[in-house]
């Protein structure tokens, strides 16, 4: 294997995870205290900032109280990490990162970018450019649930042991749903890796929104091509199922019965505190991020700006902004993603809590036939247009 | 059969023996002997309790088999404290009662002893009590509501109430002086009259109610989880609410129409126009659009109460039982002695008992009242709604998910220090 190769895979993990994934968890929390405060007519953590009058200084700076979470994970680490006497030690301790670890493997086959060059060495802007992106995050993401059940088990306590025999009857249900669900998707791209998924949609027009390219015109015929539009039917019950899947596989709201705090106190970290908690934590919010950065991924086109642009100033090779591409399209990618963080805060501070056998049904004996019915109106609608 | 409470004393030393004993104990007096069943303790301390209820829970899975109820966490014994002070220096105590409406307790207490006494107010000391009263419904229904919403996860709705108690706590602080601890009422009347701009105030205030009435409304009424969450859980019959003496809108909710100030007008409300909303199936759902639209109508009577506010004084002019004026108290002799007489031995009550009962927030707020004369009650009950609606919650959790306990719990809206008191 090069070194080069090995060096820029060391670069590229490091910025990925500590320089963009990391900050995005400990900014999502402010964005989800800030934003459910704005929804609630409340103010939101507006303090923490930089204290000048620690250093003689007349005023404190406040940035609208952006150092929070500096605070929060200071504070984390620093408080005493206790474990109570009545736990299984081993899997105690072990439960968190068990958690947390899942989570942000699974970034490493999210493709953050096109491609940039640095030193005459054009490099993607993906971790791992493997060719079966999304069966590896669902392989990985369902590793997770052990966290949570084994924290449950390991607490030796009555209300994390609901929360994680519930976590683990939930995660089942709908990573079934959430895998029926992107078969369609995948039926219509006919690949697996995600690079290349994203990089047809910059070309041929984002998955249930084809405004652009191959989307407009039939590359057979040169007509408006009516059937890539007719698929956008199926896709977009698939764009549902699996957006409200993820939200279950995130444990947040309406989902978040393994830790809802009306009934089961703090669910399977109950018996948690300072740091061992903030990994279940991040983990949530990792899982948020990846959720979000798969289904903008998938079904938005990813990195690309959309609407033709990518393939008119930033793929040209003539084009004087080729140099820019890779960065254009990161930021692309990460507001795309930030928007999906919002309306994943939205939507948990919105709705009630399902109950948990309501929570089931909806699992399998909605999700799981709607997506069922959904692989065969694509494969229906498929074979009809290639007639 | 015993059942397994912490109330239960051993007689063995060392805790170990006391848990063999306890595990012994619960055998003999389970069904359950393979132990397949798990017992949760839930509360006193636990979010989905509200204050200090206890429940210990038998589940089968996810299903609760069986509930026992454990109170009296935050019993102060206000009823035997009643006996050792003066009529006056009680009304305190019964702001702490349904603490979140502190107001309409002031009233039903000071009324109950205006039965006794045989006073009658004159109109315009009626028309504050009840506009005090209506605002505490207010504010108690908006919490109720609210609290139940966030029982079921809807978090925003229970700050929008909150928003608006604030308001209330405001206006509250202007009437009174508190915000909390209203202390309002005296026998025979009131601390003060109304606030020069106090009905502008609340005017305003019953504008902007309205408004994020309709907004929880929207919020939640239609909500398909909201409505899957709580219809058909809990469902109370008409024949369980009448034989449990459930009052309050959880009454109403089972479709018996029985409204104190309806069905035995007090304070002059058979002279204004409201509706009393009654339910259908007494469920979560219907308890919680019971109080929706008794919001809107105490809204409306508020209205009606200022449009009629009549004037003239708001206290019984019996000079020789209620506090006179802080002003001739200072100016002339007799007034003196008067509030000496007054403060120190407290209103002269006649011999008897009386029972009064008034339709506050969480249902048919009672003071028993036995006197042998002097100054001070010979006995005082208290009829807390809340302690007797939560007699229900254990023949209603059998059979019922653990996600159901937190609705059910919401629904039936209690407050602890009532039901303790």
């Amino acid at each position: 294997m090069e070194i080069t190769f090995l060096a820029i895979s060391a670069i590229k993990i490091f910025v990925f995870t500590f320089v963009i994934t990391l900050p995005m968890i400990a900014y999502s929390t402010y964005a989800e205290r800030r934003v459910s405060a704005i929804l609630q007519d409340r103010v939101g953590p507006n303090r923490v900032g930089i204290p000048l009058t620690l250093f003689g200084g007349k005023k404190d700076w406040k940035f609208f109280g952006l150092l929070q979470p500096l605070a929060d994970g200071l504070k984390g680490l620093l408080k005493e990490d206790f474990t109570p006497a009545h736990v299984r030690k081993n899997y105690y301790w072990i439960a968190p990162a068990l958690t947390a670890v899942p989570a942000f493997v699974t970034v490493c086959v999210i493709p953050f970018g096109s491609e940039i060059t640095i030193f005459g060495e054009t490099v993607k802007l993906v971790i791992a450019d493997i060719g079966i992106g999304p069966l590896f995050i669902f392989a990985i993401a369902s590793l997770s649930v052990y966290g949570i059940t084994i924290a449950g088990w390991a607490s030796n306590s009555k209300y994390p042991f609901l929360g994680g025999v519930r976590a683990c009857a939930q995660m089942i249900s709908y990573e079934i749903a959430l895998g029926l669900s992107i078969v369609p998707v995948l039926m219509v791209f006919g690949m697996l890796n995600l690079s290349d998924i994203v990089n047809e949609q910059a070309i041929n027009g984002w998955l249930i929104f084809p405004a652009w390219g191959e989307g407009l015109t039939n590359p057979d015929t040169g007509n408006f091509n009516l059937g890539r539009w007719l698929l956008v039917i199926p896709l977009l019950i698939s764009f549902f199922i699996f957006t409200v899947s993820i939200f279950a596989e995130t444990n947040r709201m309406p989902f978040d019965l393994p830790e809802c705090e009306t009934e089961l106190v703090g669910g399977y970290h109950t018996e948690y505190s300072s740091m061992k908690f903030a990994l279940f934590f991040m983990g949530e919010y990792a899982a948020m991020i990846v959720g979000s950065a798969l289904i903008v991924t998938v079904f938005f086109g990813g990195w690309s700006l959309g609407f033709g642009l990518d393939a008119k100033w930033l793929m040209d090779e003539a084009g004087n902004w080729k140099a820019y591409a890779g960065l254009v399209h990161l930021g692309a990618f990460l507001t795309k993603v930030v928007a999906f963080i919002v309306f994943f805060v939205w939507v948990r501070w919105t709705v009630p809590r399902f109950r948990y056998d309501q929570l089931m049904k909806l699992g399998w004996v909605v999700f799981f036939e709607l997506a069922l019915v959904n692989i065969f109106l694509t494969a229906g609608i498929m074979w009809w247009l290639a007639r | 059969m015993s059942e397994p409470s912490a109330t239960t004393s051993y007689e063995v030393p060392d805790s170990g023996a006391k848990s063999a004993q306890a595990a012994v104990d619960y055998q003999s007096s389970t069904d359950d002997l393979l132990g397949e069943k798990m017992v949760l303790n839930m509360g006193p301390s636990h979010p989905a309790t509200h204050g200090v209820l206890r429940l210990i829970l038998e589940l089968n899975g996810e299903i609760v088999t069986k509930a026992d109820l454990d109170i009296g966490f935050l019993h102060r014994g206000d009823e035997k404290i009643a006996e050792n002070m003066h009529y006056n220096q009680f009304v305190p105590y019964t702001d702490r009662l349904d603490y979140l409406a502190p107001l309409a307790n002031n009233v039903a207490y000071a009324c109950a002893v205006e039965k006794l006494m045989g006073w009658e107010l004159p109109p315009r000391g009626q028309a504050v009590r009840v506009l005090a009263c209506e605002l505490a419904r207010v504010s108690a229904h908006m919490l109720g509501v609210g609290v139940f919403a966030m029982d079921v996860g809807a978090m925003t709705a229970f700050l929008y109430t909150f928003t608006e108690r604030e308001k209330l706590y405001n206006l509250s602080e202007q009437l009174t002086g508190a915000r909390f601890t209203t202390s309002y009422t005296r026998v025979g009347g009131q601390i003060r009259d109304l606030p020069d701009d106090f009905i502008a105030n609340v005017r305003v205030f019953i504008k902007e109610c309205a408004v994020t009435v309709d907004e929880i409304d929207k919020l939640l009424s239609k909500n398909m989880i909201f409505i899957n969450r709580t219809k058909d859980v809990g469902i109370i019959t008409r024949e369980d609410a009448i034989s449990f003496g459930l009052t309050g809108p959880n009454l109403r909710a089972s479709g018996v129409e029985r409204d104190l100030r309806k069905n035995s007008p007090y304070l002059g409300y058979e002279n204004y126009d409201f509706d009393v909303p009654v339910g259908e199936n007494g469920d979560c759902y219907d308890r919680y659009l019971v109080r929706m639209e008794e919001l809107r109508q105490t809204l409306r009577l508020i209205e009606q109460v200022m449009d009629k506010m009549p004037d003239g004084p708001i206290n019984v002019g019996d000079p020789k039982s209620v506090l006179p004026d802080k002003e001739r108290v200072l100016m002339s002799m007799e007034e003196l002695i008067h509030h000496f007489i007054v403060s120190t031995q407290g209103i002269e009550a006649p011999e008897g008992e009386v029972y009064f009962a008034a339709e506050n927030p969480k249902g048919e707020l009672g003071f028993y009242i036995n006197s042998k004369g002097g100054g001070v009650p010979h006995r005082l009950k208290i009829r807390a709604p809340s302690f007797v609606n939560l007699s229900i919650v254990s023949k209603l959790l059998p059979g019922c998910m653990v996600s159901d306990i937190p609705a059910i719990l919401g629904s039936l809206d209690f407050v602890m220090g009532e039901c303790d008191r």
